[in-house]
């Protein structure tokens, strides 16, 4: 089991350094700060001085190297072109309450998604089955910042149960939660019903009925262990799919994350700001996988045995 | 009806039993009409090719046929005394696992692959007979010796895909015979077993039997199977019983057609009938449609020496001499 969790941080790891040298070289090709930022009418030497003080004259690998020692050691990613700040110092700022709303969001998507999934596979075919079906197509369908609109009209100006901005307390978080993950919701339902109908068929389900088990231990001990195994390693991956999807939520509910910066410095070409939100999100990825495999192999031991 | 001597010797007596499985095409006759009794401490053997209901006759017994699409739709299981199918779901899973056991044919996916052998066979004792884990795990460490596992101390803490085939049928016998079961049901336990690990599996049943003194239904396809181990045999096909008798009558002067070609269909050697994986293909043919089934005989369209009643009546399962029953019209 050691050695398998030391073979995978080595693993995401090396992930890592792919990812800072792939977010590197693919902005360094697209885009040219001193053209975005210099105002349009900068003369020739005006540009040629401000990528020297920038260091943008130097040879790319250099500057990558440059880069991936002052991050690495530092944890130094550069000045800000445009707010002129450390980009760590922006990120930090932001990133906890994007993270924040990350997690609440699997946390609730998973609240709900595995006992749902769970009674839609036992009463197959029923109308709870299709009803909950129904809702998992609805949830997909919906636009989010729709979706976010409306669960700010109903819950929070109508009936006034919740707040529909800032992030002070618990009650804060909810809404924005709920919008973010009904996107993925519906996906791991349908992750573990299918993998409870799986399951359901294998012999040793048959087995355990044979043994006189209770239908409670058939289900909650023999089927479920194994049913949820494919939704366990796919919500690592799923951390990234909703610290991507954040940004959006973030907007409808003035939620005080990253979104917005992630988006200007985009638009703007701010390098530092760019590669250290994409190093940040990837750690985050990764790290999320890692915990997932570490999961599943804690259920399986056919992960954890080899 | 069973007079008094009988009733004190059968455990498992099957009446008229019919399970269909319906399906969008129709209905599937699995079984239909069987009859037959298991006494107690004897050993039944069920035979037949594949598909003719072996399978769907144990687990109408256990009651866990699935449903849908499958409905036990006539009969009576009485089962010491009682008819099974009468019984509360709760009162059934009282049975199962401890008054009457099963194993199955395949034990590479018969046991759970997330939980330690031991879980597995200490379960039935948590669940039957109350004993907290720790309890239990002794129970299982002295069952896996019992079985013939080496080094049970260190096998009952083992995943079963870290065991042998051969291992983990063990183990499955080691669940099934835990709580002493009058009945223990074997669903084709060697089948996916090579030649020399059939022949310590059934040895190790047949110790246990005489142990304990439960009576064993064993289902199979291989006669060699049959010849080791069973008194007496049922033959089925089609989802009926055709012939029905002691095992050394069926060896001797078997009467059905399916019969006779089954044994004509296993190597010999000199008067010993080997034991291997002898699939029962000697026979030409194919097995009638269960959802359309044929008027007449259902194995008409494979007898050699089928006449024009055949075609036409249904032969009804008759005692052609003691303990010795047969339906073909050509049999007597
Ligand atoms: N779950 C099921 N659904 C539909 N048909 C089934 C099901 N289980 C068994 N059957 C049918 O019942 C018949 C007998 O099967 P079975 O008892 O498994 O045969 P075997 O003698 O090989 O054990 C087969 O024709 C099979 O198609
Ligand atoms: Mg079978």
């Amino acid at each position: 089991m050691l050695a398998y969790i030391i073979r995978r941080m080595f693993q995401a790891v090396a992930i890592c350094l792919v990812i800072s040298a792939m977010s590197f070289f693919m902005l360094f090709l697209n885009t040219d700060p001193a053209l975005m930022l210099l105002p349009p009418e900068a003369e020739v030497a005006d540009i040629a001085a401000f990528k020297k003080q920038m260091g943008l004259d130097r040879p790319v690998l250099i500057q990558y190297k440059d880069f991936l020692g002052r991050v690495v050691f530092h944890g130094d990613f550069g000045q800000s072109f445009v707010y002129k700040v450390p980009a760590v110092q922006l990120i930090m700022e932001r990133f906890p309450a994007t993270l924040r709303l990350a997690l609440a969001a699997i946390v609730f998507i998973n609240l709900v998604a595995i006992p749902v999934g769970v009674i839609s596979a036992v009463k197959r075919g029923s109308f709870v089955d299709n009803i909950f079906t129904f809702f998992a197509l609805m949830g997909q369908a919906m636009p989010l910042y729709w979706l976010g609109i409306m669960l700010i009209i109903i819950f929070g100006v109508w009936l006034r149960w919740l707040p529909i901005s800032g992030s002070d307390s618990f009650a804060h978080l909810i809404l924005p939660a709920i919008t973010l993950g009904s996107w993925i919701l519906p996906v791991n339902m349908r992750l573990v019903r299918s993998g409870m109908l799986d399951v359901l068929n294998k012999d040793y389900i048959r087995t355990a009925r044979a043994k006189g088990l209770p239908e409670w231990l058939v289900l909650g001990k023999h089927a479920f262990k194994n049913a949820i195994l494919p939704l366990v390693t796919v919500i690592g991956m799923q951390l990234g799919l909703l610290l991507g999807g954040a940004v959006v939520t973030e907007t409808v509910f003035a939620w005080p994350g990253m979104g917005q910066l992630v988006l200007d410095s985009i638009h703007m070409g701010d390098y530092p700001v760019v590669q250290a939100v994409v190093v940040v999100f990837a750690v985050c990825v990764v790290v999320g996988n890692l915990v997932a495999d570490i999961l599943a192999a804690l259920i399986d031991p056919r992960i954890r045995l080899n | 009806m069973m007079n008094q001597k009988t009733t004190e010797q059968t455990l498992l007596s099957i009446k008229n039993l019919s399970t269909y499985f319906h399906t969008p095409e129709g209905v599937i006759r699995a079984v239909e009409g069987v009859n037959f009794d298991i006494l107690k401490g004897a050993c039944l053997g069920v035979l037949g090719e594949s598909g003719c209901g072996k399978s769907v006759t144990a687990l109408s017994i256990m009651q866990l046929i699935p449903s849908p699409p499958g409905e036990i739709s006539s009969g009576s299981i009485q089962f010491a005394g009682k008819d099974l199918l009468r019984f509360s779901s709760r009162q059934m899973r009282s049975i199962r696992g401890k008054e009457i056991s099963m194993i199955f044919q395949e034990p590479m996916t018969s046991l759970n692959p997330v939980y330690t052998v031991g879980n597995q066979i200490g379960e039935t004792y948590r669940i039957h007979e109350g004993l907290d884990a720790r309890q239990a795990k002794e129970k299982s460490i002295e069952m896996l010796s019992l079985v013939g596992i080496p080094s049970p101390q260190k096998r009952v803490d083992e995943y079963p895909h870290q065991l042998s085939g051969g291992m983990r049928q063990r183990v499955m016998i080691a669940m099934a015979i835990g709580c002493q079961p009058k009945l223990l049901i074997a669903d084709e336990p060697t089948t996916a077993l090579d030649v020399t690990i059939q022949a310590q599996i059934l040895d190790l049943m047949a110790g246990l039997q005489e142990e304990m003194g439960m009576s064993i239904m064993m289902i199979t396809h291989d006669l060699g199977v049959i010849a080791e181990i069973s008194d007496k045999v049922v033959v089925m096909y089609a989802g009926q019983v055709v012939e029905q008798s002691s095992i050394d009558e069926l060896f001797k002067h078997p009467l059905h057609p399916y019969s006779r070609g089954l044994l004509n269909s296993i190597p010999k050697l000199g008067d010993k009938f080997v034991r291997g994986k002898q699939p029962l293909r000697e026979i030409s043919g194919q097995v009638p449609d269960l959802i359309n089934l044929p008027s007449g005989c259902l194995f008409a369209s494979r007898c050699p020496k089928v006449e024009k009643k055949c075609l036409e009546n249904v032969p009804q399962l008759i005692e052609i001499a003691p303990g010795h029953d047969v339906r073909c019209w050509l049999a007597g």
